[in-house]
């Protein structure tokens, strides 16, 4: 969905292959594999709650320094897991909404906050 | 950015599922705004923001009528909602980055509600919608 709502975030993924359409998007393998990627390094933060700094400093280093990703799309990728866990999940009410807000938000600052 | 032929057709098929519950959808879109983005309340000290109250009911039946009015008239969002956009300039003055904020908890209601008409197309034109409209509404703030 992030590739399909903000497309510029395609920018990124110039080695996956077919992107040319919402179709191509949701049925290339590749994004598949790294959707599961990213989903398995939340789950990291999950599981360090009370330091998700340290959890993703080699992360935030890597997106940095080899990958050159504006933070900002960071926060983008948080909105759209909200979004896709408010049509997944069975309760997902505003108190819901807001801790998963939070923890997104946490998770992006700490993926940026190593760089420099 | 530029609302398509696909776009409106999606964002119109949408709302024409969501029908009379759009009501509702304002005033849960609120709640959900209020409790995520603490901030935003900042604009209305004089609510009663306690979920469900009669004041929320109120104001989110004002929203979802404007998300609509600029729906019917998708062609000409800025003409429809020209004197709503006057209003906020004027008088209201909302820090434009709200906009995104309760663009984002309408999605998210939308998502909670009708989970299969949201696919990625649909969001991704209801994204830019929403865009578009907070874009009419901040347009004459300088």
């Amino acid at each position: 969905r992030l590739l399909i709502v903000y497309p510029w975030t395609q920018r990124f993924f110039s080695s996956f292959g077919n992107l040319s359409s919402p179709t191509a998007i949701v049925g290339n393998p590749k994004v598949r594999a790294h959707g599961k990627k990213v989903l398995t390094s939340f789950g990291d933060a999950i599981k360090n709650l009370d330091n998700i700094k340290a959890t993703y400093s080699k992360l935030s280093e890597l997106h940095c320094d080899k990958l050159h990703v504006d933070p900002e799309n960071f926060r983008l990728l948080g909105d759209i897991l909200i979004i896709v866990l408010a049509a997944h999940l069975k309760d997902f009410g505003p108190a819901c909404q807001a801790t998963w807000q939070k923890l997104v938000g946490v998770v992006a600052h700490a993926l940026a906050y190593k760089y420099h | 950015m530029v609302l398509s032929a696909s776009d409106k057709s999606n964002v119109k098929g949408l709302f024409a599922k969501i029908g009379g519950q759009a009501d509702d959808y304002g005033a849960e879109t609120l709640t959900r705004m209020f409790t995520t983005y603490p901030p935003t309340k900042t604009y209305f000290p004089h609510f009663d923001v306690s979920p469900g109250s009669a004041q929320i009911k109120a104001h989110g039946k004002k929203v979802a009528g404007a998300l609509i009015e600029a729906v019917n008239h998708i062609d000409d969002i800025a003409g429809a909602l020209s004197k709503l956009s006057d209003l906020h300039a004027q008088k209201l003055r909302v820090d434009p980055v709200n906009f995104k904020l309760l663009g984002q908890c309408f999605l998210v209601v939308v998502a909670t509600h009708q989970p299969a008409a949201l696919t990625p197309e649909v969001h991704a034109s209801l994204d830019k919608f929403l865009c578009a409209v907070g874009n009419v509404l901040t347009a004459k703030y300088r």
